[in-house]
Protein backbone atom coordinates (compact mmCIF):
# COMPACT_ATOMS: atom_id res chain seq x y z
CA UNK A 1 0.00 0.00 0.00
CA UNK A 2 1.04 3.77 -1.12
CA UNK A 3 2.09 5.41 2.55
CA UNK A 4 0.25 8.60 3.17
CA UNK A 5 3.01 11.10 2.79
CA UNK A 6 3.78 9.53 -0.35
CA UNK A 7 0.32 10.68 -1.84
CA UNK A 8 0.89 14.05 -0.10
CA UNK A 9 4.48 14.61 -1.58
CA UNK A 10 3.62 13.07 -4.90
CA UNK A 11 0.37 15.50 -5.36
CA UNK A 12 0.48 17.35 -8.87
CA UNK A 13 2.16 20.63 -8.34
CA UNK A 14 -1.39 22.04 -10.23
CA UNK A 15 -3.20 20.89 -7.56
CA UNK A 16 -1.00 22.58 -4.74
CA UNK A 17 -0.99 25.76 -6.55
CA UNK A 18 -5.20 25.46 -7.09
CA UNK A 19 -5.37 25.04 -2.69
CA UNK A 20 -2.65 27.66 -2.64
CA UNK A 21 -5.01 30.15 -4.44
CA UNK A 22 -8.28 28.49 -2.96
CA UNK A 23 -6.67 29.11 0.32
CA UNK A 24 -5.82 32.74 -0.13
CA UNK A 25 -9.53 33.59 -1.78
CA UNK A 26 -10.90 31.65 1.62
CA UNK A 27 -8.24 33.80 3.76
CA UNK A 28 -9.16 36.76 2.34
CA UNK A 29 -13.09 36.63 2.65
CA UNK A 30 -12.83 34.68 6.71
CA UNK A 31 -10.23 37.66 7.68
CA UNK A 32 -12.07 40.29 6.28
CA UNK A 33 -15.05 39.24 8.85
CA UNK A 34 -12.92 38.88 11.07
CA UNK A 35 -11.79 42.57 10.72
CA UNK A 36 -15.53 43.57 10.54
CA UNK A 37 -16.18 41.71 13.87
CA UNK A 38 -13.13 44.16 15.21
CA UNK A 39 -15.74 47.47 13.81
CA UNK A 40 -19.23 46.12 15.22
CA UNK A 41 -17.88 48.18 18.49
CA UNK A 42 -15.74 50.28 19.39
CA UNK A 43 -11.80 49.49 17.53
CA UNK A 44 -10.12 49.08 21.15
CA UNK A 45 -13.35 47.93 23.00
CA UNK A 46 -13.44 44.76 20.96
CA UNK A 47 -10.14 44.10 21.96
CA UNK A 48 -10.66 44.21 25.74
CA UNK A 49 -9.83 41.19 27.58
CA UNK A 50 -13.08 39.85 28.00
CA UNK A 51 -14.28 40.50 25.12
CA UNK A 52 -11.20 38.56 22.82
CA UNK A 53 -12.25 35.80 25.69
CA UNK A 54 -15.87 36.01 24.46
CA UNK A 55 -14.85 35.38 21.05
CA UNK A 56 -13.11 32.40 21.65
CA UNK A 57 -16.10 31.26 23.72
CA UNK A 58 -18.41 31.49 20.65
CA UNK A 59 -18.52 27.85 18.78
CA UNK A 60 -18.80 29.64 15.39
CA UNK A 61 -16.51 32.09 16.03
CA UNK A 62 -14.25 30.26 17.23
CA UNK A 63 -14.12 27.64 14.66
CA UNK A 64 -13.87 30.57 11.30
CA UNK A 65 -10.79 31.30 13.76
CA UNK A 66 -9.53 27.96 13.27
CA UNK A 67 -10.12 27.94 9.78
CA UNK A 68 -7.99 31.33 9.24
CA UNK A 69 -5.48 29.30 10.70
CA UNK A 70 -5.75 26.43 8.88
CA UNK A 71 -6.04 28.52 5.49
CA UNK A 72 -2.90 30.91 6.67
CA UNK A 73 -0.78 27.99 7.32
CA UNK A 74 -1.64 25.94 4.29
CA UNK A 75 -1.21 29.30 1.91
CA UNK A 76 2.30 30.56 3.99
CA UNK A 77 3.81 27.45 3.98
CA UNK A 78 3.19 26.21 0.91
CA UNK A 79 4.63 30.21 -0.49
CA UNK A 80 7.74 29.82 1.57
CA UNK A 81 8.20 26.35 -0.13
CA UNK A 82 7.70 27.71 -3.85
CA UNK A 83 10.56 30.63 -2.92
CA UNK A 84 13.07 28.22 -1.56
CA UNK A 85 12.46 25.72 -4.43
CA UNK A 86 13.08 29.13 -6.37
CA UNK A 87 16.27 29.75 -4.60
CA UNK A 88 18.69 26.54 -4.76
CA UNK A 89 17.85 23.25 -6.37
CA UNK A 90 18.81 19.66 -5.82
CA UNK A 91 17.20 16.63 -5.07
CA UNK A 92 18.22 16.44 -1.43
CA UNK A 93 17.40 20.14 -0.62
CA UNK A 94 13.90 19.88 -2.42
CA UNK A 95 12.74 17.05 -0.64
CA UNK A 96 13.43 18.66 2.95
CA UNK A 97 11.83 22.38 1.74
CA UNK A 98 8.73 19.61 0.58
CA UNK A 99 8.87 17.66 4.39
CA UNK A 100 10.06 20.32 6.01
CA UNK A 101 6.86 22.88 4.96
CA UNK A 102 4.36 20.04 5.86
CA UNK A 103 6.06 19.47 9.23
CA UNK A 104 5.56 23.42 9.59
CA UNK A 105 2.21 23.73 8.62
CA UNK A 106 0.94 21.11 11.12
CA UNK A 107 3.25 22.41 13.55
CA UNK A 108 1.66 25.71 13.43
CA UNK A 109 -1.37 24.25 13.06
CA UNK A 110 -1.55 22.37 16.14
CA UNK A 111 -0.07 24.96 18.52
CA UNK A 112 -2.80 27.28 16.94
CA UNK A 113 -5.63 24.75 17.70
CA UNK A 114 -4.05 24.15 21.52
CA UNK A 115 -4.47 28.44 21.72
CA UNK A 116 -8.17 27.94 20.41
CA UNK A 117 -9.01 24.98 22.32
CA UNK A 118 -7.96 26.50 25.33
CA UNK A 119 -9.02 29.67 25.35
CA UNK A 120 -12.60 28.69 24.04
CA UNK A 121 -12.55 26.09 27.56
CA UNK A 122 -11.52 28.91 29.77
CA UNK A 123 -7.91 27.33 30.19
CA UNK A 124 -5.18 29.50 30.23
CA UNK B 1 25.31 69.65 -91.26
CA UNK B 2 24.53 72.30 -88.92
CA UNK B 3 25.47 72.26 -85.30
CA UNK B 4 23.79 73.82 -82.26
CA UNK B 5 26.16 75.70 -79.72
CA UNK B 6 25.84 75.61 -76.36
CA UNK B 7 26.88 78.97 -74.19
CA UNK B 8 29.74 77.90 -71.89
CA UNK B 9 28.12 79.67 -69.18
CA UNK B 10 24.61 77.42 -69.45
CA UNK B 11 25.09 74.73 -67.02
CA UNK B 12 22.48 72.13 -66.72
CA UNK B 13 21.23 71.54 -63.18
CA UNK B 14 19.82 67.78 -61.46
CA UNK B 15 16.60 68.33 -60.92
CA UNK B 16 17.17 67.12 -57.09
CA UNK B 17 20.61 67.16 -55.54
CA UNK B 18 22.70 64.19 -54.89
CA UNK B 19 22.27 63.22 -50.93
CA UNK B 20 25.75 64.38 -49.72
CA UNK B 21 27.63 60.89 -47.84
CA UNK B 22 26.83 60.26 -44.33
CA UNK B 23 29.88 60.88 -42.37
CA UNK B 24 30.93 57.66 -40.66
CA UNK B 25 30.73 58.27 -36.55
CA UNK B 26 33.18 56.58 -33.94
CA UNK B 27 31.47 54.80 -31.39
CA UNK B 28 32.91 52.88 -28.63
CA UNK B 29 32.19 49.34 -28.04
CA UNK B 30 32.77 47.70 -24.85
CA UNK B 31 33.13 44.08 -25.16
CA UNK B 32 32.59 41.46 -22.54
CA UNK B 33 35.41 39.37 -22.65
CA UNK B 34 35.66 36.03 -20.73
CA UNK B 35 37.50 32.14 -21.73
CA UNK B 36 36.66 30.07 -18.74
CA UNK B 37 39.98 28.28 -19.23
CA UNK B 38 42.00 31.23 -18.99
CA UNK B 39 40.87 33.88 -17.39
CA UNK B 40 39.04 33.99 -13.97
CA UNK B 41 37.08 37.28 -14.37
CA UNK B 42 34.98 39.02 -17.03
CA UNK B 43 36.84 42.29 -18.37
CA UNK B 44 35.75 44.81 -20.42
CA UNK B 45 37.67 45.54 -23.86
CA UNK B 46 37.33 48.72 -25.46
CA UNK B 47 36.84 49.56 -29.35
CA UNK B 48 36.78 52.49 -31.12
CA UNK B 49 34.49 51.51 -34.62
CA UNK B 50 33.29 53.59 -37.55
CA UNK B 51 29.83 53.39 -37.76
CA UNK B 52 26.61 54.44 -40.48
CA UNK B 53 23.18 55.08 -39.58
CA UNK B 54 22.49 51.39 -40.85
CA UNK B 55 25.23 50.22 -38.86
CA UNK B 56 24.29 47.04 -36.59
CA UNK B 57 25.26 45.46 -33.72
CA UNK B 58 26.33 42.47 -35.35
CA UNK B 59 28.74 44.27 -38.13
CA UNK B 60 30.59 46.37 -35.02
CA UNK B 61 31.38 43.40 -33.70
CA UNK B 62 32.52 41.75 -36.97
CA UNK B 63 34.22 44.74 -37.92
CA UNK B 64 36.46 44.39 -34.19
CA UNK B 65 37.07 40.41 -35.39
CA UNK B 66 37.79 41.85 -39.03
CA UNK B 67 40.23 45.02 -38.31
CA UNK B 68 40.94 44.66 -34.30
CA UNK B 69 41.05 41.41 -32.42
CA UNK B 70 39.66 38.39 -34.06
CA UNK B 71 40.05 36.44 -31.03
CA UNK B 72 36.20 38.04 -29.76
CA UNK B 73 33.88 35.22 -29.55
CA UNK B 74 30.54 35.68 -31.23
CA UNK B 75 27.82 33.54 -32.69
CA UNK B 76 25.71 34.67 -35.49
CA UNK B 77 24.59 32.83 -39.26
CA UNK B 78 21.82 34.43 -40.79
CA UNK B 79 22.02 38.04 -40.37
CA UNK B 80 18.73 38.73 -40.67
CA UNK B 81 16.42 37.98 -36.94
CA UNK B 82 16.11 34.14 -38.65
CA UNK B 83 18.15 32.13 -37.01
CA UNK B 84 18.10 33.20 -33.63
CA UNK B 85 22.00 32.41 -33.09
CA UNK B 86 23.24 36.30 -32.26
CA UNK B 87 21.61 36.83 -29.27
CA UNK B 88 23.56 39.24 -26.12
CA UNK B 89 22.78 41.70 -24.18
CA UNK B 90 23.24 45.41 -25.50
CA UNK B 91 23.29 47.75 -23.34
CA UNK B 92 22.30 45.81 -20.83
CA UNK B 93 19.28 44.81 -22.41
CA UNK B 94 18.81 40.86 -24.43
CA UNK B 95 18.69 41.28 -27.71
CA UNK B 96 19.67 40.10 -31.35
CA UNK B 97 22.50 42.22 -32.59
CA UNK B 98 22.13 41.87 -36.14
CA UNK B 99 18.27 43.25 -35.72
CA UNK B 100 19.58 46.15 -33.52
CA UNK B 101 21.22 49.32 -34.96
CA UNK B 102 23.91 51.05 -33.12
CA UNK B 103 21.77 54.24 -34.08
CA UNK B 104 18.78 53.18 -32.20
CA UNK B 105 20.53 52.68 -28.97
CA UNK B 106 21.26 56.86 -28.87
CA UNK B 107 24.44 56.36 -27.46
CA UNK B 108 28.34 56.53 -28.43
CA UNK B 109 29.19 54.10 -26.05
CA UNK B 110 27.48 50.15 -26.93
CA UNK B 111 27.63 47.69 -24.62
CA UNK B 112 27.46 43.75 -24.93
CA UNK B 113 27.84 41.35 -22.81
CA UNK B 114 26.56 37.49 -23.53
CA UNK B 115 23.09 36.44 -22.14
CA UNK B 116 22.18 36.16 -18.98
CA UNK B 117 20.98 32.59 -17.40
CA UNK B 118 22.81 31.03 -19.98
CA UNK B 119 26.40 29.24 -19.08
CA UNK B 120 29.17 31.24 -21.44
CA UNK B 121 31.39 29.30 -23.64
CA UNK B 122 33.72 32.38 -24.28
CA UNK B 123 32.98 35.74 -24.89
CA UNK B 124 29.47 36.92 -26.19
CA UNK B 125 28.67 32.80 -27.35
CA UNK B 126 26.70 30.96 -24.34
CA UNK B 127 25.72 27.78 -24.25
CA UNK B 128 22.17 27.02 -26.01
CA UNK B 129 22.15 22.73 -24.70
CA UNK B 130 19.83 23.25 -21.75
CA UNK B 131 17.58 25.85 -24.04
CA UNK B 132 17.07 23.06 -26.97
CA UNK B 133 16.93 19.86 -24.43
CA UNK B 134 14.17 21.53 -22.96
CA UNK B 135 12.50 22.42 -26.12
CA UNK B 136 12.92 18.69 -27.35
CA UNK B 137 11.09 17.44 -24.11
CA UNK B 138 7.84 19.62 -25.47
CA UNK B 139 7.43 17.43 -27.96
CA UNK B 140 7.51 20.34 -30.79
CA UNK B 141 5.56 18.29 -33.32
CA UNK B 142 1.87 17.79 -33.82
CA UNK B 143 1.16 14.31 -32.17
CA UNK B 144 -2.01 12.73 -33.92
CA UNK B 145 -1.98 9.17 -35.15
CA UNK B 146 -3.64 9.73 -38.15
CA UNK B 147 -1.04 12.89 -39.50
CA UNK B 148 0.32 10.81 -42.47
CA UNK B 149 -0.83 11.26 -45.40
CA UNK B 150 -2.08 8.13 -47.27
CA UNK B 151 -3.71 7.42 -50.37
CA UNK B 152 -7.51 8.26 -49.50
CA UNK B 153 -6.67 10.19 -47.07
CA UNK B 154 -6.63 14.28 -47.02
CA UNK B 155 -4.80 16.89 -44.96
CA UNK B 156 -6.46 18.62 -41.92
CA UNK B 157 -8.22 21.68 -42.53
CA UNK B 158 -7.70 24.74 -40.71
CA UNK B 159 -9.37 27.78 -40.54
CA UNK B 160 -8.32 31.47 -40.29
CA UNK B 161 -9.54 30.95 -36.67
CA UNK B 162 -7.84 27.85 -35.46
CA UNK B 163 -4.55 29.48 -37.09
CA UNK B 164 -4.78 32.07 -34.70
CA UNK B 165 -4.51 30.08 -31.63
CA UNK B 166 -1.29 29.31 -32.12
CA UNK B 167 0.19 31.13 -35.40
CA UNK B 168 2.09 33.86 -32.90
CA UNK B 169 4.19 31.29 -30.94
CA UNK B 170 5.38 29.58 -33.72
CA UNK B 171 7.43 32.55 -35.05
CA UNK B 172 9.42 31.45 -31.95
CA UNK B 173 13.16 30.86 -33.28
CA UNK B 174 14.52 29.68 -30.43
CA UNK B 175 16.66 32.61 -29.63
CA UNK B 176 16.65 32.17 -26.50
CA UNK B 177 16.48 35.96 -25.34
CA UNK B 178 13.48 35.89 -23.25
CA UNK B 179 14.97 32.83 -21.13
CA UNK B 180 17.78 35.64 -20.52
CA UNK B 181 15.25 38.43 -19.34
CA UNK B 182 13.46 35.94 -16.84
CA UNK B 183 14.18 36.86 -13.65
CA UNK B 184 12.90 33.17 -12.53
CA UNK B 185 15.13 31.85 -14.36
CA UNK B 186 17.96 33.75 -12.78
CA UNK B 187 17.75 31.41 -9.52
CA UNK B 188 15.43 28.76 -10.58
CA UNK B 189 17.95 26.70 -12.95
CA UNK B 190 15.67 23.72 -13.41
CA UNK B 191 12.93 26.01 -14.45
CA UNK B 192 11.60 25.51 -18.20
CA UNK B 193 11.65 28.80 -18.86
CA UNK B 194 9.33 31.05 -21.61
CA UNK B 195 10.75 29.51 -24.50
CA UNK B 196 9.97 26.16 -23.76
CA UNK B 197 6.42 26.85 -22.31
CA UNK B 198 5.34 28.88 -24.64
CA UNK B 199 6.08 26.01 -27.00
CA UNK B 200 4.67 24.08 -25.64
CA UNK B 201 1.34 25.92 -25.58
CA UNK B 202 1.54 26.43 -29.55
CA UNK B 203 1.37 22.68 -30.25
CA UNK B 204 -1.77 21.83 -27.57
CA UNK B 205 -3.64 25.15 -28.98
CA UNK B 206 -3.36 23.31 -32.42
CA UNK B 207 -6.26 21.65 -33.01
CA UNK B 208 -4.61 18.89 -35.36
CA UNK B 209 -2.66 17.93 -32.24
CA UNK B 210 -3.39 15.55 -29.54
CA UNK B 211 -0.42 15.58 -27.21
CA UNK B 212 -2.28 18.15 -25.01
CA UNK B 213 -2.19 15.61 -22.19
CA UNK B 214 1.39 14.59 -22.45
CA UNK B 215 2.28 18.37 -22.60
CA UNK B 216 0.47 19.31 -19.82
CA UNK B 217 1.41 16.37 -17.47
CA UNK B 218 5.12 17.70 -18.58
CA UNK B 219 4.96 21.36 -17.25
CA UNK B 220 2.84 20.88 -14.29
CA UNK B 221 6.14 19.63 -12.18
CA UNK B 222 7.71 21.63 -9.17
CA UNK B 223 9.96 23.56 -11.75
CA UNK B 224 7.38 24.36 -14.57
CA UNK B 225 4.64 26.31 -15.37
CA UNK B 226 3.20 27.34 -12.06
CA UNK B 227 7.07 29.10 -11.31
CA UNK B 228 6.26 31.74 -13.77
CA UNK B 229 5.60 34.84 -11.90
CA UNK B 230 4.09 36.88 -14.71
CA UNK B 231 6.73 39.59 -14.63
CA UNK B 232 6.45 39.79 -18.63
CA UNK B 233 9.75 40.34 -19.18
CA UNK B 234 10.17 37.73 -21.50
CA UNK B 235 7.63 39.38 -23.63
CA UNK B 236 9.01 42.86 -23.53
CA UNK B 237 12.36 41.72 -25.27
CA UNK B 238 11.36 38.71 -27.89
CA UNK B 239 12.27 40.18 -31.13
CA UNK B 240 9.56 37.96 -32.99
CA UNK B 241 6.46 39.24 -31.29
CA UNK B 242 5.64 35.76 -29.67
CA UNK B 243 4.81 36.79 -26.16
CA UNK B 244 5.44 33.78 -24.03
CA UNK B 245 4.27 35.46 -21.13
CA UNK B 246 0.47 35.26 -22.89
CA UNK B 247 1.71 31.53 -24.14
CA UNK B 248 2.53 30.75 -20.15
CA UNK B 249 -1.32 31.82 -18.77
CA UNK B 250 -3.39 30.49 -21.60
CA UNK B 251 -1.45 27.14 -21.11
CA UNK B 252 -2.50 27.65 -17.20
CA UNK B 253 -6.24 28.55 -18.46
CA UNK B 254 -6.11 24.52 -19.72
CA UNK B 255 -4.90 23.12 -16.31
CA UNK B 256 -7.16 25.73 -14.58
CA UNK B 257 -9.85 24.44 -16.47
CA UNK B 258 -10.67 27.61 -17.70
CA UNK B 259 -10.17 26.06 -21.34
CA UNK B 260 -10.59 23.20 -23.04
S1 LIG C 1 9.89 33.31 -27.56
FE1 LIG C 1 10.87 35.07 -28.58
S2 LIG C 1 12.59 35.60 -27.26
FE2 LIG C 1 11.94 33.52 -26.68
S3 LIG C 1 13.24 32.18 -27.87
FE3 LIG C 1 11.38 32.47 -29.05
S4 LIG C 1 11.81 34.22 -30.40
FE4 LIG C 1 13.40 34.21 -28.84
S1 LIG D 1 22.41 36.25 -36.94
FE1 LIG D 1 20.59 35.07 -37.17
S2 LIG D 1 19.25 36.04 -35.77
FE2 LIG D 1 20.99 37.31 -35.73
Amino acid sequence: MVPEYYLVIKMKESIIMKIHYGTALGAVALVAVHILMRLSQKFSDSLQYQNVLANYHFLPYALMLEVILILLSVHGFNGLRVILLELKQGVAYERAINYGSIVAMIVLVAYGSRTILMAGMGLS
Amino acid sequence: MATVEVPKEQKVEPTTPAPAPSKPKTITLRISRFNPSEHAETKFEEFKIPVQKWTTVLEAILYVKQSLDHSVAVRYSCRQASCGSCGMKINGKPRLACYTKVSELESNVITVEPMNNFPIIRDLAVDFKQLFSTHKKMKPFIINEESEVQPGTKEFVQTPKDLEKFLQFSYCIKCGLCNSACPTMATDKSFIGPQGLAQAYRYTADNRDQGKKDRLKIVDQSHGIWRCHFAGSCSDVCPKGVDPAMAIQLLRGYMLGFRK
